[in-house]
C-alpha cells in the first residue's frame, strides 16, 4: 500500500511546486482575463504547471517529452529563428526606408541593454549571464530566448518571462517615462507625411540588410537571415503561400512549442532562486533605460536636423512591435489629437528589432 | 474650406458625422484602423461637413481626402 502511495506524485509535492502552481495559474489568469500576451502566457503557464507535477519526468534529459521540445526546439536554435521568419513576413519596413534616420533611434534604444549588462555584472552575475539579462532591454522575446539558450540556459525561464512580461506592460511602463522626458511642445511636434516607398526598395531592403549585418555581426545570422527571408517572402509578391505559411501556420505551431518549452524550464528547483528576482529587476531597468535613451536621442538629433522629430517616436525603438509604436501614437494624440505618429513610430520600432538582434549577435560573439 | 486626409493607409471602421453636420475643432469625424489600432481622425477646424468621401468598411490610402469641412 505504502509502495503504491509512493508512486503517486502527491507525496512528492514540495512547497516550491505549490508556489510554481500559483505562478502558473497567475499567468493563465493574466492571459485569459487581462489579455496579457495570451498566445505565450497560456502555453508558458501550462508548461510551468505540468513540469511542477512530481514524477512526471517531462524534463528528464533524453526521455521527457518537454525536454525533447526544449532540446530540439530551443537548444538546437530552431524555434526562435522560425519565429523570426514569421515576423519578417509580417513586418513592413516601409516607414524605416522612408525615413532612415529612424534607424539611429532603433539603435539608440538598445542603450538599456548595455546598462543592464553592466548592472548585472556589478551585482555579481557572470558575463554570459549579464548578456542574457541585458538583452531583455530590447523587449524582444525570441531574441532574448535565443541569447539566453546560447549563453546562460539556466536563466531561460526568468529572462524569457521577464522579456514577455515587459513587452506586454509596454503601455504601462513607457508613458510616464515619455511624459517625464518631453515637454508639451515637443509632444506636439508634427512630422511630415512619409514618402511612398517603391516595391523595388522593399525587395532590395532584406537582401542588402542581411548581407551588411551578417558580414559585420556573423553571430546574428540565424535570426537576421530568417527575419529577412520572411520579409523577402512578403515583399517579392510571388510566394504568397510561403509568406502566409510563415506568418500564420508555422508561426502558430512554433509559438506553441516555444511557450511550453519556456514554461517547462521553470521547475521549482530552477526558478525559485534569489537571482531570478534580480533578473526581473535588471530587466525592468534595461527596459526603462532603453525607452529613455530612444527619447533623449531623438531630442539630441533635433539639435542638428532642420526637420524635427517628435521625441515620442524614440521610445518605439524598443522592439515590441507594434505595441511601442501604438504607445507613441496614444501619448502623442493626448498632446494633440490631430497628431498621428503611428507610422512614424513604426520606423524606429522595426529598426529596434534589427538593433536588438545585432546586440544579441555581439553578445554571443564576445561571450559565447 | 479644409480637408481631412488619411494620415496613413487603413480601413474606415466608423464615420461619425453626416453631410451638413456642424462640427467643432477636435470633434471625431472618422475612426480609422491601422496596424490593428483604432485611431480617431478629428476636425482640424470648426465648420460644417460639406462632403464625406468614404464610407464604413472602405480601405483608404495615405493622403486620401476623407471629409471636407467648410
Amino acid at each position: 500500500m505504502l509502495d503504491m502511495v509512493m508512486t503517486t506524485g502527491v507525496v512528492h509535492l514540495t512547497v516550491g511546486n505549490l508556489i510554481m502552481w500559483l505562478i502558473a495559474f497567475f499567468f493563465i489568469y493574466l492571459a485569459i482575463t487581462k489579455n496579457y500576451e495570451p498566445l505565450l502566457l497560456v502555453p508558458i503557464g501550462f508548461g510551468i504547471l505540468i513540469v511542477n507535477l512530481p514524477l512526471t519526468y517531462l524534463m528528464q534529459e533524453g526521455e521527457g517529452l518537454l525536454w525533447k521540445f526544449y532540446h530540439y526546439g530551443l537548444e538546437w536554435e530552431v524555434i526562435p529563428p522560425l519565429i523570426f521568419l514569421g515576423l519578417g513576413a509580417l513586418t513592413d519596413f516601409g516607414p524605416m526606408i522612408a525615413n532612415p534616420k529612424t534607424l539611429i533611434l532603433g539603435a539608440g534604444a538598445q542603450f538599456g541593454v548595455y546598462v543592464a549588462f553592466f548592472g548585472a555584472l556589478i551585482l555579481g552575475f557572470k558575463i554570459p549571464e549579464a548578456c542574457s539579462i541585458g538583452i531583455i532591454g530590447g523587449a524582444d522575446g525570441p531574441t532574448t530566448i535565443f541569447t539566453t539558450v546560447h549563453l546562460a540556459p539556466h536563466l531561460l525561464g526568468a529572462t524569457a518571462v521577464a522579456a514577455y512580461s515587459y513587452m506586454s506592460l509596454v503601455p504601462i511602463i513607457q508613458p510616464p517615462i515619455m511624459r517625464l522626458l518631453t515637454t508639451e511642445k515637443e509632444r506636439k511636434i508634427k512630422m511630415r507625411q512619409l514618402r511612398p516607398v517603391s516595391k523595388k526598395e522593399k525587395i532590395l531592403f532584406p537582401l542588402v540588410t542581411v548581407m551588411v549585418i551578417c558580414l559585420i555581426v556573423p553571430a546574428s545570422a540565424p535570426l537576421m537571415a530568417m527575419f529577412m527571408l520572411g520579409n523577402l517572402f512578403k515583399e517579392c509578391g510571388v510566394v504568397k503561400r510561403l509568406s502566409d505559411a510563415a506568418s500564420n501556420e508555422l508561426m502558430n505551431i512554433v509559438t506553441i512549442l516555444l511557450g511550453i518549452s519556456v514554461g517547462a524550464t521553470m521547475s521549482a528547483e530552477h526558478f525559485l532562486k534569489p537571482e531570478v528576482i534580480l533578473v526581473f529587476i535588471m530587466g525592468l531597468i534595461a527596459f526603462a533605460f532603453s525607452t529613455a535613451a530612444g527619447i533623449l536621442l531623438a531630442k539630441f538629433m533635433n539639435l542638428f536636423f532642420k526637420e524635427k522629430i517628435n521625441p515620442l517616436i524614440g521610445s518605439a525603438g524598443v522592439s515590441a512591435v507594434p505595441m511601442a509604436a501604438r504607445v507613441s501614437q496614444v501619448v502623442g494624440s493626448k498632446a494633440d489629437p490631430k497628431n498621428y505618429l503611428l507610422m512614424h513610430a513604426m520606423g524606429p520600432n522595426v529598426a529596434g528589432v534589427i538593433g536588438t538582434v545585432v546586440a544579441a549577435g555581439v553578445f554571443i560573439a564576445l561571450a559565447g | 474650406m479644409s480637408e481631412v486626409t488619411a494620415p496613413m493607409a487603413g480601413k474606415v471602421i466608423d464615420v461619425k458625422v453626416n453631410v451638413g453636420d456642424t462640427v467643432s475643432e477636435d470633434d471625431e469625424l472618422i475612426i480609422l484602423e491601422a496596424m490593428k489600432m483604432e485611431m480617431p481622425l478629428v476636425a482640424p477646424t470648426s465648420g460644417t461637413v460639406k462632403e464625406i468621401k468614404c464610407k464604413k468598411g472602405d480601405s483608404v490610402g495615405a493622403d486620401d481626402v476623407l471629409v471636407v469641412i467648410e
